[in-house]
């Protein structure tokens, strides 16, 4: 006797689901929604009843819940499903986790939890392992069963993003973690209550086992008095409908789900083959500690879209980077999150997004690829970097195919790189008023603000886009401080040429700069793309601008306020504020062509940029009407010396009026010329064919990239096959890749040569640089 | 009254297309119902009725190519006049390219430390050999294949989606970029 409807085991039930969808392509082989055909009115009221109930009770339990992500940002999901695990409803917020928390019930369920530990009323189960289900560790889940007369009848699921999950450095997206072991706390959809009654165990290992124990508390109990709340409401509309009808409306809800998925697809979109390529950037070899991580690599990310006769997307990640000693490596969970969230936004923002849309798409993958790669000992800190370049493809997808059919205002290039998660910590010393000796969090979250990409009629949204959470904004300064107790802001501000060059280009960046005051033993360490584009325009638009890093060490900052001199703002390395103004006050500063560094330790008075990044951009930047370059340059969106060079305008600044005026004429010129320059240094495809050919077989590639074709003879071999077909090569040829000694001696030349290039260009540019001092890598051995 | 419904769209397109729609139009573009028919027909009709040639469009790629039907070939064909060939051939192939592998090329559009190192990632500006128009950018590793971004089905979008007959010559829809390459490049 099994504890589901009809006394049948929670196996049973779901491997007979299996069984009809696969023998009738529709779920629980429903063949007419006779609920919703009856009465479709009662059966819409009802349908949104269900979703009132976890929007309800998120909506409450946020205003319990004490880490500012969870509160401010929103950083939360409630998702009710099936007794089987299927999603039937979800709240707003991060609605990633419309898969996630599914793949983990259905884990459960498969794993035999039926009858060892057993699945009783007033049980609660925790877990936050992306191979069972989940995006990332630091998204706590906990998933109550419903229990009506007995018997098993759905889940409540709920999660919240947490500040710390006590990995081997302080943040919630680490990048120093190689392996399962540094990635702090996993609960294996664990028991963590029965009877209304929390373990002790759980408790202490949990509180002990983060570094914010006051936080991760008070989102605990908001997830379960959410949790409680929803149960409690599901309870009462299954005595007022009956659970028959509740049994029934559950699986029609499901089923026109997927009906309308395909119909949506049908209705917007042109059936074929899209194909989108982004990357990511492992830039380890003089940031890592691990000696199996000291090494760089460069990630492919394709993806493959065939929209099917039916409206069926077959998404085929073949070619995509391989699994290593980072903490970017998923599971079809995480990619499933990414997927949902995306395709939520842009095909099924009207519609029940639960898993009849999940059935609606076939996934190819490789077995080992960093989706694929069953391995339980990688670590899964931090997917999100390889899933946000990756999704990218679905937006231009619908952009590519919305724009065929004349729905031209759909879709978009991609979107900025959702990354400088800026994370770390430290103890405050009293001087700023807060108690001394207490620990205290970096975990800033603006990188919900970044740069949407463009599409043929708009531009793409300024510092406002996260593609994980439509909803999240970037939070007041106020309110990080409150939590980063000694990093203070010093500014925010619009980051000028992040925005991707296109006709219509992609919203701009924003970038921020902060001191460490009032704080000792500060760590904080960062991700973001840098060696590598993530992604580019479409339809003749450019990438949008990459991240790097920026810091001053050595800042007397005490004095540089007693000498009520100017401080940074931010940084436009063509005219940079921090060479310009710290130059007398500080030891020296880093700058590098990267953003994902390991934790720095600093001092007080050092100073850190942090930033956003831009949207790619859409169609020929000459193509962008002058009216809108002048508005581009009165924003402060592009500096002149781009807006020139890539836009072919010329402007005059009108010291009068204090804005900036294009000049019609001379920009038409200047368009005309850079047009028919670009044509003459360009090369016939053949002759670019033949050149790119050379560079494979001759092998001339920096070691990442020669190492990234090796990987991909391995990982891809369909995608091995049509690269060595397309290039005319033999299919056994395997690039050859400098020695890892060798390239490490290359890569501290190279940022030799960057910063002595970069001290020239200021040289020449009027600044004093010989009071500025640059950091070589070389002196950070 | 589908006519006139038809050149309503045709005169939305073009405010849409040639920045003439406001903020909030757009907004209540995006958010509002689609008419996929008729959005169909006036993006043929908006288009066809732009450009100097006869050729019909069959599928707008973007708002300078286009997959035509020429002498009953479906082939793809720019703005400008320019044809590229057939619609299952990567255009890229028939453009012409500007590679950019060095930080000095690539700092002629991005300023220091904002964009990629040319080693890992170089830039390749897709050109439309007609008139120089910028058609694709693509920033990907050395030696990475040209990415054919879409391949439509068109004739399953037209015979099957839309129900209407295919207005070209019927063909296999299969990615035949590496066949033409192998045939007409010389090594």
């Amino acid at each position: 006797m099994g504890i589901g409807p009809d006394g049948k085991t929670l196996l049973e039930i779901l491997e007979e689901s299996e069984r009809l969808y696969r023998e009738t392509g529709r779920y629980w082989g429903i063949e007419r929604l006779e609920l919703y055909e009856r009465d479709p009115l009662r059966w819409e009221r009802d349908r949104a009843y269900l979703r009132s109930l976890m929007v309800i009770a998120r909506e409450s339990a946020t205003r319990i819940a004490a880490s500012p992500i969870t509160r401010s940002i929103g950083e939360t999901c409630w998702v009710l499903y099936t007794p089987e695990g299927d999603s039937i409803v979800l709240s707003t917020g991060i609605i990633v986790h419309v898969h996630t928390m599914s793949e983990e019930i259905k884990w459960m369920i498969r794993r035999g939890y039926e009858e060892n530990p057993g699945i009783k009323d007033g049980d609660v189960f925790i877990g936050n392992d992306p191979a069972l289900g989940n995006v990332h560790t630091t998204d706590v889940h906990t998933i109550t069963p419903v229990f009506y007369d007995g018997t098993l009848v759905g889940w409540i699921g709920s999660v919240t993003h947490q500040v710390d999950i006590g990995a081997n450095t302080p943040g919630h997206d680490i990048c120093t973690s190689s392996a399962r072991f540094e990635d702090g706390l996993y609960m294996e959809c664990e028991l963590v209550m029965r009877d209304g009654k929390v373990f002790p165990h759980y408790y202490e290992r949990s509180r002990r086992g983060v570094r914010t124990p006051l936080y991760y508390d008070l989102d605990e109990k908001a997830r379960l008095a959410g949790n409680e709340m929803a149960k409690r409401g599901l309870i009462q509309f299954i005595e007022k409908n009956g659970l028959d009808y509740y049994l029934k409306l559950i699986r029609e809800i499901i089923e026109k789900s997927r009906e309308d998925y395909l119909a949506r697809t049908m209705e917007r979109l042109v059936p074929g083959r899209y194909r989108t390529v982004s990357f990511s950037e492992t830039p380890y070899i003089t940031e890592a500690w691990q000696p199996h991580a000291k090494d760089d690599w460069i990630h492919p990310l394709p993806m493959e879209i065939t929209i099917t006769e039916k409206g069926e997307w077959v998404v085929d990640l073949e070619g995509s980077a391989g699994t290593g000693p980072w903490p970017w490596n998923g599971a079809i969970s995480p990619f499933m999150g990414g997927f949902w969230v995306v395709m939520t936004q842009i095909i099924g923002y009207s519609e029940t997004v639960n898993e009849g849309f999940v059935k609606a798409v076939k996934l190819k993958l490789p077995e080992k690829c960093w989706v694929g790669d069953p391995n339980p000992y990688l670590s899964r800190q931090v997917p999100w970097y390889f899933l946000i370049p990756q999704m990218q493809a679905l937006y231009r997808t619908v952009a590519m195919g919305a724009f065929s059919r004349g729905i031209v205002e759909e879709g978009a290039s991609g979107y900025g790189m959702t990354a400088d998660p800026v994370q770390g910590g430290g103890v405050t010393n009293g001087k700023t008023g807060h108690p001394p000796g207490i620990y205290y969090p970096i975990s800033t979250f603006e990188i919900a603000g970044q740069g949407l990409g463009a599409n043929a009629v708009r531009d793409g949204l300024d510092y406002g886009y996260a593609m994980w959470n439509p909803e999240a904004d970037i939070g007041d300064v106020e309110e990080w401080e409150r939590i980063q107790a000694g990093f203070i802001y010093l500014a925010r501000k619009i980051r000028s040429n992040t925005a991707g060059y296109g006709e219509r280009r992609g919203g701009s960046g924003y970038a921020h700069v902060a001191v460490f005051f009032g704080s000792d033993e500060n760590v904080i360490q960062n991700l973001n793309m840098g060696k590598a584009f993530t992604g580019t325009g479409l339809y003749g638009g450019y990438p949008s601008a990459t991240a790097y890093t920026l810091l001053a060490r050595g800042v007397n900052f005490e004095q540089l306020t007693r000498d009520k001199a100017p401080y940074p703002l931010s940084d436009d390395p063509m005219k940079p504020e921090f060479e310009e103004h710290l130059r007398d006050y500080c030891k020296y500063i880093e700058r590098l062509d990267w953003s994902t560094h390991f934790p720095r330790m600093l001092a007080e008075g050092d100073i850190y940029y942090f930033k956003q990044n831009g949207g790619p951009g859409y169609g020929d930047p000459l193509d962008r009407p002058l009216e809108l370059c002048e508005d581009d340059l009165n924003e402060g969106v592009y500096t002149p010396e781009i807006m020139e060079r890539v836009y072919g305008v010329k402007a005059s600044y009108d010291e009068k009026l204090g804005v900036w005026r294009v000049d019609k004429n001379e920009s038409e010129k200047l368009r005309e010329k850079i047009k028919k320059e670009r044509l003459e240094r360009a090369l016939n495809f053949a002759e670019f064919y033949r050149e790119e050919r050379e560079i494979i077989l001759g092998s001339q590639f920096t070691r990442p990239v020669a190492r990234m074709y090796q990987e991909q003879k391995e990982v891809s071999p369909r995608w091995w096959k049509e690269f060595t077909e397309f290039w005319q090569i033999p299919e056994d040829f395997i690039p050859e890749a400098d020695e890892l000694d060798e390239y490490f001696e290359k890569v501290l030349q190279k940022h030799r040569k960057l910063v002595d290039g970069y001290r020239s260009f200021l040289k020449e540019a009027g600044y004093d640089i010989e009071k500025v001092r640059h950091v070589y890598l070389e002196e950070r051995r | 009254m589908t006519e006139e419904v038809v050149e309503a769209k045709i005169k939305e397109l073009e405010r849409l297309l040639e920045n003439k729609a406001s903020e909030d139009e757009i907004f209540r573009l995006i958010a509002s119902e689609k008419s996929p028919e008729i959005s169909f027909d006036a993006v043929i009709e908006y288009f066809q009725r732009k450009v100097s040639w006869d050729e019909r469009i069959i599928l707008p790629l973007s708002k300078h190519l286009f997959i035509v039907c020429k002498e009953g070939k479906a082939i793809v064909k720019a703005a400008c006049g320019y044809e590229f060939g057939d619609f299952r051939i990567n255009w890229k192939v028939f453009s012409k390219v500007r590679v950019r592998r060095t930080q000095e090329e690539i700092e002629e559009l991005y300023p220091p430390f904002m964009h990629s190192d040319p080693e890992w990632t170089e830039i390749r500006e897709f050109l439309c050999p007609g008139c120089g128009k910028l058609l694709a950018v693509e920033a990907v590793p050395p030696g990475y294949p040209p990415v054919f971004e879409f391949l439509p089905d068109i004739v399953t979008f037209y015979e099957k989606w839309l129900g209407r007959e295919f207005p070209c010559e019927k063909v296999d829809v299969k990615d035949l970029t590496a066949e033409y390459i192998k045939e007409n490049i010389k090594l």
